[in-house]
């Protein structure tokens, strides 16, 4: 596979090589009693990888310009072919920060209460009229409420028509769609995501993708417009109680025949969820409506 | 002629106490009278295994086995039968929009797209079309979506959504089940800014589709209400599906234009 980050060195052996290799030569047997095994274990804590959570959040490396750490609730670079996963409270800020240019965030978004309630790509492309997911653009649930709102966007570059990789796909494009593969697929993440939260395949509805454009031509061909470069990155608030699944797979358009992807920043912090005194709430008719209904549900519900 | 909006105008039905109440619910069909139908036939030739017609406003589910092909007749025009597929012998596999889309890289649906599944597999194929395109962008129309679209005061009005649960509760789905849809006979053109909606359809009475099941599938269509889109005059009208085995190949395939021709010449 081809990864792709900023100052690192690709790693030759495999997805989490430059993350995870131990600090030492592993060619002395140290686990000959379980003290020695103990001891061989305790050693490897405390490292730093190039993708890993950063514990607590406040500790990140990369804690976004402007943004308070001690207010940080999730920190983590994801690796290339990796996937997270979070359940963030109503008014929390999440961001995507893509630093080589090649990351792809896939993210589907759920209730965190009742996960039947989840992302509708349809109602979010339709209900807007607007298929570009940009700033303001609601990410709606098929239940005619806000799950969030993208709050910031230096990238313009995101994509709600072509989901995310199938096994199908990815075993016809690279050959291999193992999860634990070289080129896992974008699905093959989500279901173990999923899986974390007591959800199967039948939860999991058509996904968003940021970071690697795709345009409707004329004529309705898909053009893939990649990324906006280096440095982006994209901004949500959470309106809801929100289950987050993010899977960091190259898009399924993406022309290049390697397996592309770079490592994608995540960083959330406490917030208040888009309130009636803000434009945003009134910003378009359906976007009052939709906010009205988000606050209805979570008056009634105590949040 | 003028029609009023589906549901405003209070019906009288007796009760079971021999009393009358006043509904709003509309009983069966409730297209304009007079409006045109043309009922169609199968666009593909071959033995007929199902014929049913859908009432405006409603739901419907059926089996189609590997290699027949659904006829979808838009019988009234510029109705949209909301359609979902499911691998019959395992539901959990669906119809995906963005499979469908990823795969053919194009937005819309023609002759020859591939209705792929969540798992990126082939489930149908459109094999005829008698429209420009149709769409599977839109997705459904439902109570709590349409309150975002059209004011909180269509609430009671059902819609696709409503449709697609019962019908899938008839199955031993549920609201799991619910993805984005196809949606036969509507057209959804997303422009060069990314502005995209529903606007005045490319259909026509009795204007078809041709699906052909590709493994055996589980095909449910909410006859789509359409009540508050101009774009059906608000006059929902029925559809007519068929189901046939093909004829062997070489022996009875007639293309959609061969068909259209022959009916035309009639």
């Amino acid at each position: 596979m081809t990864t792709t980050e900023n100052s690192t060195a690709v790693p030759q052996h495999g997805r989490y090589a430059t993350g995870q290799a131990p600090a030492r030569a592993r060619d002395l047997h140290l686990t000959d009693s379980v003290l020695s095994a103990r001891d061989d274990a305790r050693a490897q804590g405390g490292q730093a990888g190039a993708w890993m959570p950063y514990l607590p959040a406040s500790d990140s490396p990369y804690c976004p310009p402007g943004v308070d750490a001690a207010a940080l609730v999730w920190a983590e670079t994801v690796a290339p072919g990796g996937y997270t996963h979070k359940v963030l409270a109503r008014g929390t800020r999440l961001r995507f920060d893509d630093p080589s240019g090649d990351a792809c965030a896939h993210v589907l978004l759920f209730n965190a209460l009742e996960p039947v309630e989840r992302l509708n790509v349809a109602d979010t492309q339709k209900v807007p009229w607007q298929a570009y997911p940009g700033l303001n653009h609601p990410l709606l649930s098929g239940d005619g409420r806000v799950l969030a709102v993208v709050s910031a966007d230096s990238s313009g570059r995101h994509d709600a028509f072509c989901g995310t990789t199938t096994d199908a796909w990815n075993e016809r494009k690279y050959g291999d769609a193992r999860p634990e593969g070289p080129s896992p697929s974008g699905r093959g993440l989500f279901l173990k995501a999923a899986a974390k939260h007591g959800l199967s395949r039948r939860d999991l509805p058509p996904s968003l993708s940021f970071f690697q454009g795709v345009r409707v031509e004329p004529d309705g061909t898909l053009a893939w417009h990649g990324s906006a470069g280096a440095g982006t990155h994209v901004e949500l608030v959470a309106e809801m109680p929100l289950l987050v699944l993010v899977a960091n797979v190259a898009h399924p358009l993406d022309p290049r025949p390697g397996y592309v992807v770079g490592p994608l920043r995540v960083h959330a912090w406490r917030g208040a969820p888009t309130g009636p005194g803000e434009p945003r709430f009134t910003a378009t008719p359906e976007l009052h409506r939709a906010y009205l209904n988000t606050v209805d549900y979570c008056e009634a519900r105590g949040l | 002629m003028a029609t009023t909006r589906t549901g405003t105008t209070p019906v009288s039905c007796p009760t079971a106490a021999g009393g009358t109440v006043a509904s709003t619910v509309p009983v069966g069909a409730v297209h304009a009278e007079g409006s045109p139908l043309d009922w169609g036939a199968s666009l593909v030739e071959g033995k007929v295994v199902l014929d049913e017609t859908v009432a405006p406003n409603a739901p419907w589910s059926a089996v189609v086995r590997t290699g027949h092909v659904l006829t979808i007749v838009d019988v009234g025009g510029n109705q949209s039968a909301d359609c979902l597929l499911y691998n019959a012998d395992d539901p959990e596999e669906r119809y995906s929009v963005p499979d469908t889309l990823a795969w053919q890289g194009n937005a819309y649906v023609r002759t020859g797209t591939v209705l792929r599944s969540s798992e990126g597999r082939p489930l149908m194929t459109v094999v005829a079309n008698e429209v420009d395109r149709q769409d599977t962008i839109g997705g459904a129309c439902g109570k709590e979506s349409n309150t975002l679209r059209y004011g909180h005061h269509v609430m009671f009005q059902h819609g696709c959504r409503e449709n697609f649960l019962a019908e899938a509760g008839r199955r031993g789905l549920g609201v799991r089940d619910i993805v984005s849809n196809l949606n036969w006979f509507m057209n959804v053109p997303v422009e060069a800014d990314g502005a995209l909606g529903i606007v005045d359809g490319m259909s026509a009475p009795g204007r078809r589709v041709a699906v052909r099941a590709e493994t055996d599938v589980l095909v449910m269509v909410s006859n789509c209400p359409q009540m508050n889109n101009p774009c059906n005059d608000f006059n929902p009208t029925p559809l007519r599906l068929i189901v046939v085995e093909p004829a062997p190949v070489g022996v009875g395939a007639r293309s959609a234009e061969a068909t259209r021709t022959a009916k035309e010449g009639a």
